[in-house]
Formats: C-alpha cells, structure tokens, sequence
C-alpha cells in the first residue's frame, strides 16, 4: 500500500482555547502509483489532510505510511529529510515561494538542499524547465520577470527538480488561464503515465477529478465522507448537492439527457466518454429529438 | 510560533474585553507608573495580585496565559542577567571577577527589574488579548486627536496604524505558508549553526517581503479607486463611549495606588 491514512486525526493549537478540529478519524489507503484526487468544499480539511502526507504537520492522533515512511504524532523534525523528499508538495499559489536570483538557481534550490552537487542540480534545473514547458533562455532570468502562469511553472518545476515519488498538488491549477490549466494537468497526467508518480490532487474542477482520478476522497467538515472512484462519487447526484459539490458538466449535461428518457449504461463523467456513447446510439436511434 | 500569544487577540466574552480600548490603553500606561511605584514586598504583592486580578476578570485561563508569555521570558532572563553583572557596587559583594560584580545590590535590583519585566508584560498581553486591534488603533487615534492643534497628521497615522495592525495577522500566516513549502523543498529552519540559520532565512524574508509589497500596491490602488485623500478628516464608524465599568476600573486603579503609595519604602 503506497499511502494509508489510520484514523488520522488533527486539531490545530491543540490544548489551547482556540484549539479547532481539522481533521477527525480519516482512515483510507490508495495503492502504489495511483491517482488520488481529494475533493470537498472550503473549509472541510483537504490542505490539512495533505500537509500531513509529508509531515509538515504532524497527525494529532494516528499514523499515515506513505511508501517506507511512517508518520506518527511523535514523528521528530531529525529524520524527515528523507520523507520530504520522497513527497513533493506543490502548495495553492506555489510562485509565492520562489526567491532565489535566476530562475536555474530556483529550481536547483530543492535538489542542493538534499545534497546534490550544484552543476548537477544545474542540469537538472534546465530538464525540469523542459519538463514544465518553459523555453531554455528563462533559465537565466529572474523569477521575478516572469508573467504569473510562468512563475506558477517556475515554482512546480522546483518540486518535481527533488525527483519526488508521490507530488501532492494543491489546487495547482487556480488562477490560470482555461489554456494553462489544460496543459498543467496535462502535464501532470504524463508524471503519471510516464514516470509512475503517485499524485495526490486537491481541486475543486470536478472536470478534472472525473477526467484523471483513479480514487476520490470526499471531505466534509474534516471527515472523510466518501471514497471511491469517480463513477461511485460522482453516480449520487442527490447526495453530492446535499454537500455542496458539484457533478462534472459533461455528467450533468447527461443526467439532463436521462430525464428526457435517454439511458446510460455508465452515466458519462467527461465530455469524451458522453461524446462516444452518444455516437454509439446515434445509428440505432436514428432519431433527432434529443 | 503557535503558542506565541503576544500581540494576539482572543475573542472571549468579559468585563474586560468590553471596556473602552481608549481607556484600557490609559490604564495600562498608567500601570507602569504603577509598577515602578512598587519597591518592596507588599507593594510587590499588591500589584501582583492586582495583574493576577485583572486577568481572571478577562476570563482567560491563567494557565495558557503564562505558557503564552514563556517564550519572551528569555528576552527578560537576559537582561535580569546584564542588570545582575554589571549593576553598580553596593552592599555585600558574593562575587568578583575583572569588571563583574555580584552584590547585594545587584541581586535585589535584577530581582525587582524582573518582576516589573514581567508585569508589564503580562498587562501588555492583556490588553492585546482582550482588545481587538482595530479598537486599539481607533482607541490610540482618539488619545491622539489634541495632537492636531500641533499639526500632527493624527487620521493618516491612525489609518497607517490600524493598516499596520491589520496586516499583521496576514503576514504571520503568509510567512507559515512560504516556511511549510520551503521546509517541502528541504530547507531546515531553526537548525544548524549561526550562519547557516540566518542563511535559511533568505528563502524566507525575500518572497515575505516580495508579497507584502505586492498587497500594499494592491492594497492602496484599491484605496484610491474607493475615493480615499490623505489627510482629510475621517468620521468613524465606531464609536467609542465611556461606560459605567470604565470609570469603576479607576476607581480600583485609585485604590490600588493609594495601598501601594501607603506601603512602599520611601
């Protein structure tokens, strides 16, 4: 089992007045080299569930293994090099940590910290640019030049620079462009095809969720409400209303087609799956009024 | 940084929460008169068990409120221990070496500078504690407003003040964001020697300082395009009024002063 969740638990400024539960008893495992995308509405844990994953918070209770490391409330700060590593963390708005002088510098910053030697991090820094699809010559400007989508890839190619097993992305894609957003979750898909990165997605597409996920996890209120893959979370359109989640529009358009009387085999979750099973009645109908 | 509670608010419902910020700013600058007034046991015991008081009254529990101030406790021991070392000779002397002395006179003086260190402290912690910032700062301009007859820019202040105050909350949590990603990519704050700790922070200050200068451009293109002049007088939406309460905590202020007058060594 590549990430497991025991009854994890987590309230921030525990033993204080303004102690608040974020998190309570979420247990759920996803296997090796998979697809996890966590869905819920503001507010209901998803950031606080993830940070644990590379242990820059710490469960108040409970214990999470991702791959060989273990995580527990008495985790200690001596040995996590290793862990942060191996889990790569894209945060919500990630071009708010860049700093260095050049862009190359940027990138190569992770990879140093964890003892690489600096011509090859250097290296390593040029692949990655490629990588996110940035042009060679960025690597010799300051990150402070760029436009906000290329800083946001500035930023996203520092993390996958640490070679990381498992990348947690936090809404990686708020704030692009229709295009950019395409092309980050393109590229974040290829990671996975490819490279067999296990990737941990929280978002709020439901787009995105039905088009890539393997697994979804749904947080409500810091419990984990629902776990399954897209076409169990996303078949109970009355429950997903009930706590505030959307249906993706491809889903949506079909429902809207199923109460007119068209029936589904599997209800369609994005635009590719409704557009061949309606190709696939279009002879055998043969009639317009849909 | 969680358990650091100085500077903070704690929306709680007391006595003390609801006074007037105009009058718990006079308050607490009067204490330190108040502090410095005390000089032997008595006054001492007074004055403590008037803070002691005036923190059960905000209903915030004593015990948090102590594990709050420990970490600024270093900044005292520190000074406690130059005032020990360094204070002028008198009395017995228990210690001698070079230049530093220990004596009589300095342990009881170190003694004394460490118990009104941390009383102001704590009353400072109240105040903030119990004062939500923007009151503190509509309180201060209002303390200010005879400052105008000497041409003091007093509104343009109090708006710098409360903008100040306001952001500083945002600038915590902007700073735990920017550690948390660069702690993901392998920074260690707080760990290794002198250099390579200040060394650690540059990942930090540089986007810290990249970010608040980005929301103060923000910040004043949207206080322009909303019509704000600087320097014009502005009217408040909240209005302070002194209460019943108010005038009760100087009368208990009066009476405390009175026994500490009454009993200090003069």
């Amino acid at each position: 089992m590549a990430i497991t969740f025991e009854h994890v638990s987590y309230t921030y400024q525990a033993g204080t007045p303004m102690a608040t539960s974020a998190v309570s008893d979420v247990s759920f495992s996803v296997p090796d080299h998979s697809y996890l995308a966590v869905i819920g509405h503001t507010g209901s844990g998803k950031s606080t569930l993830i940070q644990q994953l590379n242990a820059l918070l710490k469960p108040t209770s409970g214990q999470i293994t991702v791959d060989n490391f273990t995580i527990t409330p008495k985790t200690t700060n001596a040995d996590l090099k290793p862990l942060r590593q191996h889990v790569g963390m894209v945060f919500q708005f990630p071009e708010s940590q860049l700093f260095e002088e050049t862009v190359r510098q940027d990138i190569a910053f992770g990879p140093r910290n964890f003892g690489m030697g600096e011509a090859d991090a250097n290296k390593l820094a040029d692949a990655m640019l490629q990588t996110v699809g940035l042009d060679a010559r960025y690597a010799e400007r300051s990150p402070f030049e760029l436009s906000g989508g290329q800083m946001r890839r500035v930023a996203i190619a520092g993390v996958l620079a640490m070679r990381p097993k498992v990348l947690i992305l936090d809404e990686p894609t708020a704030g692009l462009d229709p295009q950019g957003r395409q092309e980050m979750m393109a590229l974040f898909d290829r990671l996975h095809r490819e490279q067999g990165l296990s990737i941990v997605l929280v978002t709020h597409q439901m787009e995105d969720v039905a088009q890539y996920a393997e697994q979804v996890a749904v947080m409500h209120a810091g419990q984990l409400v629902k776990f399954g893959t897209p076409h169990e979370v996303f078949s109970d359109a009355d429950w997903l209303r009930a706590n505030q989640l959307d249906m993706p529009r491809a889903a949506q358009f079909a429902q809207r087609l199923a109460k007119r009387g068209v029936t589904w085999q599997q209800l369609p979750l994005t635009a590719d799956q409704l557009a061949d099973q309606l190709a696939a009645r279009w002879p055998r109908e043969g009639d317009a009024h849909v | 940084m969680s358990n650091f509670i100085f500077g903070r608010y704690l929306p709680l419902e007391s006595v003390v929460h609801r006074l007037d910020p105009r009058n718990k700013l006079l308050l607490s600058f009067c204490y330190i008169i108040l502090v410095f007034m005390a000089n032997n046991l008595v006054s001492y015991a007074l004055i403590i068990s008037f803070t002691v008081g005036a923190i059960l009254a905000s209903k915030i529990s004593l015990g948090f409120f102590l594990k709050g101030i420990r970490p600024l406790l270093w900044l005292i021991v520190f000074t406690v221990v130059l005032q020990l070392l360094f204070s002028p000779a008198g009395g017995h002397v228990y210690f001698h070496w070079a230049f530093v002395n220990i004596t009589q006179f300095g342990l009881i003086n170190s003694g004394y500078i460490f118990i009104r260190f941390l009383l102001i402290i704590m009353m400072s912690t109240l105040l903030t504690l119990s004062t939500q910032p923007l009151d503190i700062a509509t309180g201060l301009a209002s303390l200010m407003k005879p400052l105008r007859w000497i041409k003091v820019p007093v509104d343009t202040l109090a708006m710098m003040l409360s903008i100040a105050l306001r952001f500083v909350p945002t600038l915590m949590d902007e700073a735990n964001k920017i550690m948390n990603a660069q702690r993901a990519r392998g920074v260690d704050f707080g760990e290794g020697g002198l250099l390579k700790q200040a060394k650690s922070l540059i990942p930090l200050m540089v986007p810290l300082f990249m970010s608040a200068f980005n929301r103060a451009e923000d910040l004043s293109i949207a206080m322009e395009a909303r019509g704000y002049q600087d320097s014009e007088h502005r009217s408040q939406y909240r209005i302070l009024t002194w209460q019943r309460r108010d005038t009760i905590t100087w009368i208990i202020f009066v009476v405390v002063l009175a026994a500490i007058l009454a009993t200090r060594r003069w």
